[in-house]
């Protein structure tokens, strides 16, 4: 049986290892859970659309979950790369909503994207947020309308600004 | 609103209904699925989805088509069309066809976010005048027309059944029976009720002023006429136009009011362009029409294109078994008013109003009641509060006026200490008058007087 508390961070791709354990730890202390992470080992040009110049996100995220069904607790895939599902220009990330995995990405937190400087410390406050947000929805929680909850739907780069990477009481207590 | 948001996708293609599926899971809402147009239409034979998020291009039935289907079935929820940028065209014409809006895919997932925050904001606005409109319709009831006798309840029926109508109606009784609330009662319950109730006193003015008050008036029509005018028949379209003392109006009235029924057209005085509105009308008479057609003085095809339906408003001495229950509305009424603790009436009070016939209805009883809630102790109703006591009906005082003005005043200023300023609010006076009035009688306290 699954331990629920349990957490594993993906990394596919190169991503910074201190950028993944500075993650790592943002969610140990928001999740108060043992968070471990780790490398995967994946190629990515299978699930590149080329009409679309982006990675699929369905199939990454179905990947993910039938390569770490056996891990205990939940699984976040982490990736580098511009994801997309079907029907949506972009996403941040997904999950299961009530399952055990997800895939989020930085690639559209990055404020270079934009046009913008780069800002690593935004970069990792973005990308912790999004972590925690899909982790959210793997326990259960849908989108809060508590503004500055981290369950607060984000579009945008801007949202997630506005947003803490902390659950409000409401959705906090549902995880408990 | 607490209610949650159904919403039903349909498209053809598995990883579209799967994507959305989840995008709309994660935001609360309770998602559906089919795959095709005519699964969604069997799903909506037995379920209803406040919103339709539909593919424009699918194989057998399009999303089009599709939209069409879903409004004969009387299905309230909004359709969005999610169309390719090569299908535009199609989009557009869905928009024609009544559907809410489209958005070509693949979504800006904020785009996606408002356009369904919009939608939801569009069903909340309408289930919200729903009720709204329940509430007035429930305001709008017979609550003012009181009564449990039969005669009452005979008319109360009546008001029922002819509301739901387009005829005429002539609604007759004594002064002060209440006819003007049949009225009221028959519009705020028929399907007319959104639009305006208009009335028209027809005895409170002369001939030419009632022409351009019922018809209206174009500038420059006669002298005075200074802006162009609507008439209150322009006013009362869609709803009801209501003619108050319809037997007061001159022989040339009837003939304009005649054409006016039957057409439903008419020129406003001085015009020469011709004015629809539909309206219906109610009648009001305290006289019998029926013989003043014999005598000749109401013209007959008037009288029975206006009389489709009669209702008989009878006097209070018919049905004195609602005087309690009248008192009792009154006094609430008018406690809630004055801002007071509704008050009780003394047994004797009511007795006394129940032996009066009430030549003034319905009117002079609530006139009563009114008056003795401001002349009384503000505990209950008494006998002595009521112009009846003596046993006589609403005697007229001997003394002259002064006389009177002069009792009154000072009762007034017995009862509350010689406070002047109390006094004076209570005689609807300021302060000076009062004091001139004090000065004019030489009124003193009863102390002064003593020594």
């Amino acid at each position: 049986m699954k331990e629920q508390k349990t957490i594993t961070l993906v990394a596919f791709g190169y991503i910074d290892r201190s950028f993944v354990e500075n993650v790592a730890l943002a969610v140990e202390i928001e999740l108060n859970t043992e968070v471990t992470t780790m490398e995967g080992h994946l190629d990515l040009s299978n699930y590149y659309d080329v009409k679309r110049r982006q990675y699929n996100g369905d199939e990454l995220l179905k990947f993910v979950d039938n390569s770490y069904n056996s891990y205990p607790g939940k699984t976040m895939g982490l990736f580098g790369v511009d994801l997309f599902i079907p029907i949506l220009t972009h996403i941040f990330g997904q999950a299961y909503l009530n399952g055990n995995t997800g895939v989020v990405s930085h690639f559209r937190l990055n404020n270079e994207f934009y046009g913008l400087k780069a800002n690593k410390q935004l970069l990792q406050e973005r990308f912790i947020k999004v972590v925690i947000h899909e982790l959210g929805h793997t326990y259960g929680l849908t989108h809060c309308h508590v503004p500055t909850c981290v369950m607060r739907s984000s579009t945008y780069v801007e949202d997630l600004d506005q947003k803490s990477s902390s659950f409000c009481d409401n959705c906090r207590e549902s995880i408990n | 609103m607490s209610k949650k948001i159904s919403i039903l996708i349909v498209d053809d293609e598995k990883s579209v209904t799967d994507s959305l599926y989840n995008w709309f899971i994660e935001d609360g809402y309770y998602v559906k699925c089919a795959a095709s147009a005519k699964e969604a239409l069997t799903i909506l034979e037995s379920e209803t989805y406040h919103i339709i998020l539909a593919d424009i291009k699918m194989p057998g039935m399009d999303g089009l088509e599709m939209h069409r289907r879903i409004k004969s079935l009387n299905q309230d929820s909004i359709v969005i069309m999610m169309t390719a940028f090569a299908s535009v065209d199609t989009a557009v014409q869905a928009l024609k066809d009544g559907a809410y809006d489209y958005i070509t895919k693949p979504f800006d997932p904020d785009d996606l976010s408002h356009l369904i925050r919009n939608a939801t904001s569009q069903i909340n606005l309408k289930e919200e005048n729903k009720t709204l409109k329940d509430k007035i319709s429930s305001l709008e009831n017979v609550e003012d027309l009181i009564g449990e006798s039969e005669a009452m309840m005979q008319v109360l029926e009546q008001v029922q059944s002819v509301a739901s109508s387009n005829s005429s109606v002539i609604i007759s009784g004594e002064s002060g029976t209440g006819k003007e609330l049949v009225a009221r009662a028959i519009h705020s319950n028929s399907p007319r009720k959104y639009f305006p109730l208009v009335s028209v006193h027809c005895g409170a003015l002369p001939e030419n002023l009632l022409e351009s008050e019922l018809f209206g008036h174009e500038k420059g029509a006669f002298t005075g006429a200074m802006f162009n005018r609507k008439g209150r028949f322009e006013m009362a379209d869609g709803g009801t136009i209501f003619l108050d003392e319809i037997a007061t109006i001159s022989a040339k009235m009837q003939v304009e009011l005649l054409r006016v029924l039957e057409s439903g057209k008419f020129m406003r005085v001085g015009g020469n362009k011709e004015i629809s509105s539909d309206f219906r009308v109610i009648c009001a008479t305290n006289k019998d029409l029926k013989k003043m057609v014999e005598n000749g003085t109401f013209r007959e095809d008037l009288y029975y294109r206006l009389n489709v339906v009669d209702i008989k408003v009878p006097p209070l001495r018919e049905r004195k078994e609602d005087i309690p229950v009248l008192v009792d509305y009154f006094i609430e009424k008018y406690c809630k008013s004055m801002n007071r603790e509704k008050v009780d009436i003394d047994k004797a009070a009511i007795k006394r109003l129940e032996e009066y016939d009430f030549p003034g209805n319905v009117r002079e009883l609530e006139n009563m009641i009114e008056r003795a809630l401001v002349i009384g102790n503000s505990k209950s109703i008494r006998l002595k509060d009521l112009p009846l006591e003596s046993g006589e009906q609403a005697t007229t005082p001997v003394e002259s006026l002064n006389e009177n003005e002069k009792k009154h005043i000072k009762n007034i200023l017995d009862k509350y200490d010689w406070n002047i300023s109390r006094a004076a609010k209570i005689l609807q006076v300021d302060r000076a008058t009062l004091y001139n009035k004090i000065k004019k009688y030489n009124l003193k306290t009863s102390g002064q007087e003593n020594h």
